[in-house]
């Protein structure tokens, strides 16, 4: 599996977009604090965070006795770079061309 | 403790793997002829010893939207190249930027297996809440912040070109 496949398997599910939000509101945080939000059993939010971990959306730290979660978001972008921009791109220059063919007639 | 989780929650964390060696990342962080390379227009100076200047010196392109000339500041607070960099960082875009003060930037770059290195930049925001904003690119017009930089920088890294070269 490449880092991409990662990303968009992570991605490709409801809990853990919904984690990502929860860090997205506010970074750093512990698994109690997260499993606090979610009707689902510790063992299940762990499984998900290291999903999580292994795309590397999320980092965790230690800081004194507690692990922390912090979001990365650089992964995102990486996509964003490699795929988003790129169609984005293509319908912007398209918008553009049909803009000037219809100017023209 | 709680000023401690508080430090902790207004901390932002990038994380990447780089398929480059440790010295090409620490020169690609500190020497201007690299950092005018990738990110914003501009380039960073840094004085690499205890105490020493740190100076993000804007591009004539960001000069033009209204930056000063010396956009940011800082000093060095730890230097162990090619592995961690510890620096003070304050934005001086406008009086309310400069004065939430001076931030918090630690570099760590770890090798790994097969040539390629983990970067790991925080940043460290207390008390500094319009920073935080533009550095995580959250504001309008602003650019795309840290993730930006840092993808533009292994981009240029793995392949000699930045995002938009």
């Amino acid at each position: 599996m490449t880092d991409d496949d990662r990303v968009f398997k992570a991605l490709a599910d409801p809990t853990r977009r919904f984690l990502l939000d929860r860090l997205f509101a506010r970074d750093g945080r512990t698994l109690t604090e997260l499993e606090s939000e979610l009707e689902m059993t510790r063992f299940g939010v762990m499984k998900h965070l290291k999903v999580l971990e292994d795309a590397g959306l999320v980092v965790a730290r230690r800081s004194g006795r507690e692990k922390l979660h912090f979001l990365n978001p650089v992964p995102i972008r990486l996509i964003h770079d490699r795929w988003i921009d790129k169609y984005t791109e293509r319908q912007v220059s398209a918008l553009a061309n049909l803009k000037t063919e219809l100017e023209q007639t | 403790m709680s000023t401690m989780t508080e430090t902790d929650m207004t901390t932002q964390l990038y994380q990447m793997w780089i398929k480059a060696t440790p010295e090409a990342i620490w020169e690609a962080i500190t020497q201007p002829k690299w950092t005018e390379k990738y990110g914003y227009p501009g380039h960073s100076e840094y004085e690499l010893r205890v105490g020493g200047a740190y100076k993000g010196v804007a591009g004539k392109e960001m000069v033009a939207m209204g930056a000063p000339e010396i956009v940011v500041d800082g000093e060095v607070v730890e230097a162990d190249p090619p592995r961690r960099l510890v620096q003070t960082w304050r934005f001086l875009w406008d009086p309310e930027l400069v004065a939430e003060g001076f931030t918090r930037v630690t570099w760590e770059i770890e090798a790994g297996e097969g040539g390629i290195c983990k970067l790991t930049v925080t940043h460290e925001l207390e008390g500094a809440p319009r920073t935080a904003a533009q550095v995580a690119g959250e504001v309008p017009n602003a650019g795309g912040g840290w993730s930006y930089i840092l993808s533009d920088l292994k981009t240029l890294l793995e392949t000699g070109k930045p995002l938009d070269g």
